[in-house]
């Protein structure tokens, strides 16, 4: 809910949506006035109107909801809203060998929510009913017809095609995201831990207890961990995206190159890590590096080092390790995109820049980078933001090691949010300070997009780069 | 004067010829860097399990060549088969539906003016903020409550990733916001419904980011790791190559799995390494155009 009011708020100001919103009422206020009986009775019966005025298929369809949604509240929604408050007083207790269960917290705050929703749609369903009313009231008395049943079918293909499209995936989408989202960013505010769990415990409201134990910097607190994971977390982002970035470009030039030949075959090789599973290369490369994988034994048996290398098991190799390969993992990418852009680079630009004298560093400083930059910032940032929540990297590399006593919540030393939080999830099952990092990551992505977003050229200015 | 010209010419190749040379030397050692993780798995999958040791060892090129640890995904000890083909389901039907969903989504988003579409567009970018694994545990108790965890899962697996898709509209919209939308106007003057454009208008036009998107949702599964795992949990049959092998090196004894998890990983390698590959030239497209839109 947090996020569609932010979105909402993107558009207007505060005063603009409470104008919008008093229209509405009056409209509904003015229908029901002037409407006729037909129109008047679809204010409780939807779809009412719709039907007598021969509108079969709208007509069942806006009854029909309200039929299902009167079903759903009486036999599930008002029982589980009546507990949303407390999520549950009744516990389960054991009598004798029987277990008898009571409340079921985790049900209550899903189907709860569930609910808000459903009442929110029924609300949206039954003014789209009023103005479907007044508006076919009004086409009637101008004297014209009213479209038939067949026409509104074939409109569903035709200049109303966009509902039939976008059905389905608004809908998935709904079911498996943005209910799971409402439900998480409701955990944050609960006591839904190892302690707490459901079916056998009940988990309540605490308000922003999590909170204040993400920020508390004292001994049980998680301050001092989500602190230094956070930083690690903006570090690594930032080196992971710039490297990748500027060798990968660099790669490109050096392949683009005037006089190289098996242009193909080269790339081909690179693109190998893309088309490879990462889950088989990184898992690989991660048994490489291990203190007893292949490197380590090849430059024990040259005698090249006496005690092996630790990279998975020292923090700060570990962490310049990861970043290592993921240079490995990162260039191919980099270099199929610039290998296209460069290419579209005028030639004349370097010609007339030849004869002028300049030397290659300030050829690419001052045509090659600006341009590329230029062109490339939406995809900067999303590879930043990418980055941020690169999982597969992390986990499959060092399982975010090495593990450290000082950190809280079984935290390693490469852990980043992402990672920390999968732990919480799946080790700790710790869900209600899972849920807070999860609440946090949001907040540092959206920050972090919102800010470079607005300072991007490319989108400041279209058509800058002429 | 042309003298001259020749004089610098010649030195102008050689310089050229002396930086190709280092040109090349640093294309060999990235191709070196590049090829040897894959040399190497491939070369420890057919190192022999009876007669050496199928955990870490100090050399790269097996003493003896053999194709034990292949014979033993085979020989039916383990659920090889079936992880396998678990996979193979998984990502072939996700790489279907989720090709309709974002066709839907994206012609809609990108042809059709209606009422709530910025907002839709904005919500969707919001909601893409929140991390992925943040809905874990929802999303398993919901999947739990219709049937689709343990015993379920591939279905499960398969409906949790193309639910939410519509979200991933943005290459596909990018593409076909390019198609003049003259033609669209010309088909609607003749009669055509927006239907009618879709499929035979659209569709073929939009031929290449369609292959892409089908080549990028085929190859996600054969990665996931962690809600697979999650929703799987300890069934062993419903688990994916991914689950599977990643327990045969975090979760046993690796030192006798490893030379086996490198013969399985060859074997899921191959055809996804051989689909992209062949399908490489819209893969760039895809990802060019992906990159520039953003």
């Amino acid at each position: 809910m947090a996020s569609g009011e932010s979105g909402k708020k993107k558009k207007g100001t505060i005063k603009n949506i409470i104008s919008v919103i008093g229209n509405e009422f009056r409209d509904i206020g003015t229908t029901l006035v002037r409407g006729d009986w037909k129109t008047k009775l679809s204010y409780l019966i939807l779809g009412f109107g719709q039907i007598m005025r021969g509108k079969f298929l709208k007509g069942i369809a806006f009854l029909a909801v309200e039929a299902a949604f009167i079903v759903y509240m009486i036999k599930v929604g008002a029982a589980y809203l009546a507990k949303f408050g407390t999520l549950g007083t009744v516990e389960t207790v054991k009598q004798g060998r029987k277990t008898v269960y009571g409340d079921n917290s985790f049900l209550i705050l899903l189907f709860g929510l569930l609910t808000i929703v459903f009442i929110a749609f029924f609300i949206l369903v039954w003014r789209m009913n009023i103005k479907d009313n007044a508006k076919d009231e009004a086409v009637l008395k101008a004297g014209k017809k009213l479209p038939t049943n067949g026409e509104d079918f074939k409109s569903l293909f035709d200049h109303n095609f966009d509902k039939t499209l976008l059905a389905l995936p608004v809908l998935g989408i709904f079911v498996f995201t943005v209910l799971p989202i409402l439900f998480m960013i409701c955990v944050a505010f609960t006591n839904y831990d190892k302690n707490h769990q459901s079916p056998t415990n009940l988990f309540t409201w605490v308000g922003f207890e999590n909170f204040k134990n993400l920020l508390s910097l004292g001994g049980s607190g998680f301050g001092t961990t989500f602190f230094s994971v956070l930083l690690w977390t903006l570090v690594w982002a930032l080196f992971a995206t710039f490297t990748t970035y500027f060798l990968g470009m660099a790669v490109a030039m050096l392949i683009n190159k005037k006089g190289i030949r098996l242009k193909k075959l080269w790339r081909t090789i690179l693109v190998l890590t893309i088309a490879v599973p990462q889950f088989v290369s990184l898992l690989y490369v991660s048994k490489l590096f291990a203190n007893d994988g292949l490197i380590n034994a090849l430059l024990l048996r040259w005698g090249w080092i006496d005690k092996a290398i630790p990279f998975w098991t020292n923090p700060g190799l570990a962490r310049v390790t990861i970043v290592v390969i993921n240079i490995w993992i990162g260039i191919p990418y980099m270099m199929l995109i610039a290998t296209g852009l460069l290419m579209n680079i005028p030639a004349d630009l370097y010609e007339s820049a030849r004869i002028d004298g300049a030397n290659g560093w300030q050829m690419f400083s001052h045509i090659t980078l600006p341009y590329m930059l230029f062109v490339t910032g939406p995809y900067l940032l999303t590879q930043f933001t990418g980055n941020l929540n690169n999982f597969n990297v992390i986990y499959l590399l060092s399982g975010g090691g090495p593990q450290s006593m000082e950190l809280a919540g079984n935290a390693g030393r490469t852990d980043l949010l992402i990672t920390w939080l999968y732990k919480l999830t799946v080790n700790d099952t710790n869900y209600r300070m899972a849920a807070v990092i999860g609440i946090m990551v949001f907040i540092v992505t959206a920050i972090i997009s919102l800010v470079v977003y607005n300072i991007l050229p490319s989108v400041k200015d279209e058509e800058g780069f002429q | 004067m042309a003298k001259n010209t020749e004089k610098k010419t010649v030195s102008m190749k050689r310089r050229q010829r002396v930086g190709n040379f280092f040109s090349y030397l640093l294309l060999i050692v990235l191709s070196i860097i590049w090829l040897f993780p894959f040399f190497g798995i491939v070369m420890q999958s057919f190192r022999s399990y009876q007669t050496e040791f199928g955990g870490m060892v100090n050399y790269v090129i097996p003493k003896q060549f053999s194709l034990d640890n292949y014979k033993f995904l085979f020989s039916g000890e383990t659920n090889f088969l079936k992880w396998y083909m678990n996979t193979l389901i998984i990502a072939a039907a996700v790489a279907v539906l989720q090709t309709i969903i974002i066709i839907c989504t994206s012609y809609a988003l990108s042809r059709m003016r209606f009422k709530g579409r910025n907002f839709l567009m904005r919500f969707w970018l919001i909601l893409g903020m929140f991390p992925g694994f943040l809905t874990m545990i929802c999303l398993y108790f919901l999947l739990k409550t219709i049937g689709l965890t343990q015993q379920g899962a591939i279905p499960g697996l398969i409906l949790v990733s193309v639910a939410s898709s519509g979200m991933g509209y943005y290459v596909c919209k990018g593409y076909m916001d390019t198609v003049p939308k003259a033609l669209d106007e010309a088909a609607r003057i003749d009669g055509a419904s927006r239907a009618r454009i879709l499929f035979t208008m659209m569709l073929p036009m939009a031929k290449p980011i369609i292959i892409y998107t089908a080549l990028v949702s085929f190859m996600a599964p054969w990665c996931d790791y962690i809600f697979a795992s999650y929703i799987a949990f300890g069934h062993d049959s419903s688990y994916n190559v991914a689950v599977a092998l990643y327990r045969w090196m975090k979760v046993n004894d690796y030192q006798g799995f490893f030379t086996r998890f490198c013969a399985g990983g060859v074997l899921v390698a191959i055809p996804v390494t051989a689909l992209f590959m062949s399908l490489q030239k819209y893969y760039v497209e895809g990802v060019t155009g992906g990159a520039v839109k953003g």
